[in-house]
């Protein structure tokens, strides 16, 4: 056990969560090393610790999002490798995952997100709807709730995944780094409004891990982490009294191993040299843009010297980014200029680009790359001589602490670690002009205090100008100049300390939130509305828990994930269209297209004898409609390169003395020669070309003998069935509908679940109580009446523009296509159970597809007649029963009983795929 | 455009290529076990078609003609009885059901010409022509030979022979598998082009390379030349190793012109994947995009179905797609072992496709980016 002082340890009767030698690795990197923790209930706690240190893991860990490899996790008195016991105490557990809204669905409004996370824990409506009024009431969002959520800022965006968690009533919030890359009022609010939530119920336990100290100080008890270890417990104060230091700050830093300290000092920046006649190295002059009717930025105006550090501040989303790209080009403005190095910003000036570092706020480097390889690449994309990138860096992995992670993939990395590493990349070809947005976020201290004193050598003994955004405030304090943005416009331009007095203040941070709220005025502002505390009291005093683990199946947590799919399908109504429309394209050309009527095949005829006879046996190909005639062969060698040039498909040769033998009675032989190239076309040519000649024997006897010619031993009738005129469109158009419903719905349930995967809000699987199988039911749901739609559209669309009649049992087809749909996206489900890339989900999706729809579903060759693997995969396929059922009842004029063989293997197809997901399906991140 | 930039960019993209372990094997599956399967799941057209005969005659010719009908064009038959006949054919059980009349036999001796009836599932439109062709033959064959033993009869005087060049068998193996590589690397080459920059797009990173000294036209040609590599060099594994060697299937013409004429097509296919990724905003809509625009691309490039039978307009559309030419120069080259004499003008036509993809995809990409 660890030392625990144990002075304000709240008193509780359970442990909010319990760690017992506790591992955690991921490839070589030790993430969690035996660690061993209780965790008290009804408190706030608080981790803090270096970029890096396990404190993300071992937080999912309690969450129960991720899988514990070694020792025991214990959160709320359940055992946490226990899936009976996780799926228990899951309800009482809200987890919110580090990011900006990595757990919200962005296309969804704020009420919908909402009401997603109520419905999954199992709240009736009523409660649902009271409970989100009240949250966002007190919260302040209740001004937008209809609002996508990727629209909101991200201090908004923090607070609707508090809500969302805050929902079925916790009785353990874990939050993960909740304000990293808030703005400060926005921050405070946040706290405030988790303050208000305890007071109502003291019982709630609260752990958070922060890279802010000023947060972490106000906290009841602090574990302090360093590489996967525990450091030390206990409030703040005893933090600070045992390492002798005045702040948290401070004490973490004394805390820390000597060897992480021993580069640690205070950041000191020299003043600038005093000149101020030099040339301006970036001047914007009336900057605007607009987006639609909103205008994000609004006559924006600064000049910075060259060499000079300059602050950028602003609440979330008030255009500090937008203005940013403005500089560098990536967006033109609507009015004003903006000019580096006194040349206007031109998109097309490549030799500029090569003077300029930026860094955009989300991580944009290549996380397939090692942290080498995304440096190389950028030197030398930059052209910097190859004999001196190894040099550099190795310069810059010194620079930034990169050195161990050199050859590490990002997405391995913490926050800070990648941050840093985007840093490196936006220096390494030594800039003239850092452009920075929010560099720092996420980034602890001791290693903010490291780049800043880069950013100081880099400014004033290099002469870069830096242009850097931020929130926290003691970073604001080091810049030269700074300016406060909000809502597009700039409030106030000034050095930090000229700011302060202005304003009264007693430091920044006051004169900052000042200024906001100063700025904002009616609640359509933003975030103006102070939170109501009041409605949050009844929301909170009612407690108790959404019902949770009940039954097998629970059909609320199914429809809501369902419904949640549905609203982002129409929230993209590109993808509806697409899936709509395309599949009526699809069937016209593919109905129309997919001919095996073999007409017009280009011929020639090689004619020795040039007599009437043996133009009359030509003459009788010609008049085939099977037939187009071309010139005359001149010679063999002739015929061999037009058959060879594909001009030919089928050559005829007549010997010499054709004529002349068959008057004599002897033997003669026609030659034909068909292009083989292409089999089945080769085929049918053959059939032709031996009925004529049996047409042409048959008028020959009559002409000669007259009335005495035998009739033939016997006639064979043929009666072509089902398509009596032999017509493609008749055969094809009922295939090509079970093609089509393969194709569409297929990859959109493919992409619905990977995507989730790629982009994060997985984690919601992970941690409500929603079981696989009602996730992948969900999802499904949706994708299936998709399909049905589609369905009748094709099915309408067949009968009356492409007039296929429909001769069958309309019920037993519309049963067929229910069931189909459920096998078509099932396959989805399936691929994408164990597919995490989307490209190789559509790369899988598309053969599958094809192979299942196209080529082995008896669409074209019959799967009686394939063999080998092909037969299998015809034999087990939805599609070759789908099909066999749709020319059934289209063609055929069957009905249920008739097509019983193959009802039951499709009807088999859905649960056996759905099956194999859930099975595949994982239900932790490892 | 700097060489170094696109042959950076692309090296990037192979490297990105390397860390996607379930792409890769996709990829080798898709070049080697599908081609095999597809060379092996039809050895001929007309595969042990299944075939019934209700046989109401019961004499030894009706006899002979059920022993007349084997492996490998058909199934040996079943006997039925007429009234089973209907619901095997409905059932989709039998592609062809003879029907021999009772005093069949008494009937043929007597020189009366009796007829006998062939129902054909046309549904089955690969079968249905074929088959009744086959089905005629054998019949007549068989009916010749008995006759024979009671009366001579005359031999008809003249005979057709008929040969199929280029496959003398036949073999839709060939076909097949040459089919089935053709069709993965257009597959192939439009979802790795395409998806590679949606995929820049969704994490960001195309926005830093923006802030780089780097142009569209670099940032689109590194994302062809590694994608059209890694495709290439599939294919001819594909070719050379699963085709040539394993499934021993002859190819007839020039490999180098064949592998001229794939790099024209990956380099109108990789075009079409940029320009798709740029008109989709999102991989979800990249995936249906694809489906709309790769099926029929497939399908009708003559791949599946003779180009001839399609409808007019429709076919001078897929004239302007490079999947068309591409496959009837694969065609003319692997199988009639055509020379660059023949098939120059498709290769033009097919280089001129990829040039106007190519510079139509760049103004996109440009524009996409503004």
């Amino acid at each position: 056990m660890t030392a625990d002082d144990g002075r304000r340890h709240p008193a509780g009767e359970t442990l909010a969560a319990r760690l017992q030698s506790v591992s955690h690795v991921f490839g070589k990197t030790r993430a969690l090393d035996d660690v061993t923790l209780d965790f008290p209930a009804g408190a706030m706690l608080g981790l803090i610790g270096p970029d890096g240190v396990g404190k993300s893991t071992l937080l999912s860990l309690i969450a129960g999002a991720r899988k514990v490899q070694q020792g025991r996790v214990e959160a709320l008195g359940a055992d946490m490798t226990d899936s009976r016991q996780r799926a228990r105490v899951g309800p009482r557990i809200a987890y919110m995952p580090q990011g900006l809204g990595k757990n919200l669905y962005p296309t969804l409004s704020v009420a919908e997100n909402i009401a997603f996370f109520g419905r999954l824990f199992g709240l009736g409506r009523e409660e649902r709807d009271r409970r989100m009024r009240d949250l966002l009431d007190a919260t302040g969002l209740a001004p937008f709730p209809d609002r996508p959520a990727g629209k909101l800022s991200g201090g908004m965006k923090q607070k609707l995944g508090l809500c969302c968690a805050l929902i079925h009533d916790p009785d353990l919030l874990i939050l993960d780094e909740p304000t990293t890359g808030v703005d400060p009022l926005a921050r405070r609010q946040f706290w405030d409004l988790i303050g208000q939530i305890r007071e109502k119920r003291s019982e709630m336990g609260v752990i958070v891990a922060t890279a802010y100290m000023e947060e972490a100080a106000a906290f009841d008890w602090l574990v302090a982490m360093d590489a996967g270890r525990v450091l030390a417990t206990g409030s703040p104060e005893a933090l600070r009294e045992q390492t002798g230091t005045a702040s948290l700050d401070e004490a973490f830093i004394a805390l820390m191993p000597e060897e992480k300290r021993r580069h640690h000092h205070k950041v000191e920046i020299p003043p600038r040299p005093n000149n101020g006649g030099r040339e301006a190295a970036i001047e914007a002059e009336g900057l605007t843009i607009r987006f639609g009717d909103f205008t994000a930025v609004e006559n924006v105006s600064f000049r910075i010297p060259r060499g000079e550090i300059f602050g950028f501040l602003g609440s979330n989303g008030c255009g500090k980014t937008t203005t940013m790209k403005m500089l560098t080009g990536l967006l033109p403005a609507d009015e004003g200029t903006a000019s580096l190095f006194g040349q206007t910003v031109d998109p097309h000036d490549i030799d500029t680009r090569r003077r300029v570092g930026y860094m955009s706020q989300s991580f944009s480097l290549y996380s397939e790359l090692t942290v080498r390889q995304n440096l190389d690449l950028h030197a030398r994309l930059f052209h910097l001589p190859a004999e001196k990138i190894p040099a550099r860096i190795d310069e810059m992995a010194a620079r930034f602490h990169l050195k161990d992670v050199l050859d590490a993939l990002p997405d391995a990395l913490p926050l800070g670690v990648t941050q840093r590493l985007s840093l490196a990349v936006a220096m390494i070809h030594s800039p003239e002009i850092l452009i920075l947005d929010e560099p720092t976020s996420g980034v602890d201290p001791i290693a903010r205090d490291a780049l800043w004193q880069s950013f100081a050598d880099l400014s004033r003994k290099d002469g870069v100008t830096i242009f850097i955004s931020t929130h926290f405030m003691n970073e604001a304090e080091r810049c030269d100049r700074i300016s406060l943005m909000h809502a597009g416009k700039v409030l106030v331009s000034d050095t930090p300390a000229a700011i302060v007095e202005k304003r009264g203040a007693a430091d920044l941070e006051e004169a900052f939130v000042g200024y906001l709220e100063e700025a904002m005025g009616g609640p359509d502002d933003g975030k103006a509305a102070e939170p109501q505390a009041a409605g949050l009291a009844s929301a909170i005093a009612e407690g108790g828990h959404g019902t949770a683990a009940d039954g097998f199946l629970n059909l609320r947590r199914i429809l809501s994930y369902a419904r949640r799919e549905t609203l982002e399908l129409r929230r993209d109504p590109i993808r509806a269209a697409f899936a709509f429309i395309g599949s009526i394209v699809l069937m016209f050309v593919l109905g129309f297209g997919i001919s095996m009527d073999v007409k017009d095949l280009p011929y020639a005829v090689l004619d020795h004898d040039q007599t009437s006879l043996s133009r009359g046996y030509t003459l009788d190909i010609a008049g085939s409609t099977f037939f187009t005639e071309r010139p005359p062969i001149r010679d063999r060698a002739d015929m061999d390169r037009r058959l060879r040039d594909g001009e030919l498909s089928l050559a005829i040769e007549i010997p010499p003395g054709f004529a002349r033998d068959v008057a004599r009675g002897n033997g003669v032989s026609i030659g034909a020669w068909i292009d083989g190239s292409m089999p089945s076309r080769a085929e049918t040519a053959r059939g032709y070309v031996e009925g004529l000649h049996a047409h042409w024997l048959a008028e020959r006897a009559r002409e000669t003998l007259g009335d005495r010619a035998p009739s033939g031993l016997f006639q064979l009738e043929t009666r072509f069935r089902y398509n009596p005129n032999v017509e493609s469109l008749v055969a094809m158009v009922p295939a090509v509908i079970g093609l089509v419903l393969m194709f569409i719905p297929t990859m959109l349930a493919t992409l619905s679940i990977v995507r989730e995967k790629d982009l994060g809000s997985i984690v919601n699987l992970y941690v409500t109580p929603v079981s696989r199988l009602e996730f992948l039911l969900g999802k499904q749901l949706p994708y299936v009446a998709l399909a049905m739609v589609n369905f009748v559209t094709l099915t309408v669309f067949a009968t009356t523009v492409q007039g296929v009649p429909f001769t069958g049992s309309l019920f037993a087809f519309a049963v067929g296509g229910v069931l189909y749909a459920v096998a078509a996206t099932g396959l989805g489900l399936f691929i994408s159970s164990f597919m995490n890339s989307q490209i190789a989900a559509i790369f899988l999706t598309t053969i599958v597809s094809m192979l299942l729809a196209v080529q082995y579903s008896g669409m074209i060759d019959p799967v009686a007649s394939m063999e080998g693997a092909a037969a299998v995969i015809g034999a087990v396929n939805p599609a070759t029963h789908f099909i066999t059922i749709s020319r059934g009842t289209f063609s055929k004029a069957l009905g249920f009983g008739d097509l019983r063989s193959s009802f039951l293997p499709l009807l088999a197809a859905g649960p056996v795929l759905i099956g194999l997901s859930v099975l595949f399906l994982k239900k932790q991140a490892r | 455009m700097r060489i170094s930039n696109i042959w950076r960019l692309g090296i990037k993209e192979l490297r990105s290529l390397a860390r996607n372990p379930a792409l890769l094997t996709l990829i080798v599956f898709a070049f080697s076990l599908l081609i095999y399967v597809a060379a092996t799941a039809t050895p001929i057209t007309l595969n042990t078609a299944p075939i019934s005969i209700v046989d109401e005659d019961l004499s030894p010719l009706s006899a002979r003609l059920a022993t007349a009908f084997y492996p490998p064009y058909f199934d040996r038959p079943q006997t039925i009885s007429l009234s089973e006949m209907n619901r095997r054919m409905d059932a989709g059980i039998d592609t062809f059901a003879l029907v021999i009349p009772a005093n069949f036999q008494r009937d043929v001796l007597a020189g009366t010409a009796p007829a006998l009836q062939l129902n054909v599932d046309a549904t089955r439109m690969t079968q249905a022509f074929t088959g009744a062709g086959y089905v005629q033959a054998i019949v007549s064959d068989e009916i010749t030979e008995f006759i024979q033993r009671y009366r001579a009869e005359e031999r008809p005087a003249v005979d057709l022979v008929l040969r199929a060049r280029f496959n003398p068998e036949l073999d839709p193996g060939w076909f097949g598998a040459m089919m089935e590589v053709i069709s993965n690397v257009s597959l192939l080459s439009v979802i790795l082009a395409g998806a590679a920059l949606i995929r820049e797009r969704e994490h960001g990173t195309i926005e830093h390379l923006l802030v780089m000294p780097v142009t569209p036209a670099e940032i689109m040609l590194g994302k062809i030349w590694p994608t059209a590599l890694v495709v290439f060099a599939a294919a001819m594994f594909a070719i050379t190793i699963v085709v040539k060697t394993w499934l021993a299937i002859p190819v007839a013409g020039s490999l180098a012109l064949l592998m001229f004429a794939m790099a024209l097509q990956l380099f109108a296919t990789t075009s079409l994947g940029i320009f798709l990724a740029t008109v989709a905003g999102s991989m979800p809509q990249f995936g249906l995009l694809l489906m709309l625009v790769l099926f029929p691309l497939q399908v009708l490039a003559g791949g599946l179905t003779p180009v001839e039978s399609m409808p007019d307009g429709l076919r001078l559309l897929m004239n302007a797609a490079p999947n068309t030419h591409f496959v009837a120069l694969s065609q003319a080259i692997l199988f009639r072992g055509a020379g660059i004499e023949a098939v120059w003008t498709e290769l033009a036509s097919l280089a001129a496709i990829g040039c106007a993809f190519f510079l139509f995809s760049l103004w996109r990409f440009r524009k996409s980016l503004r």
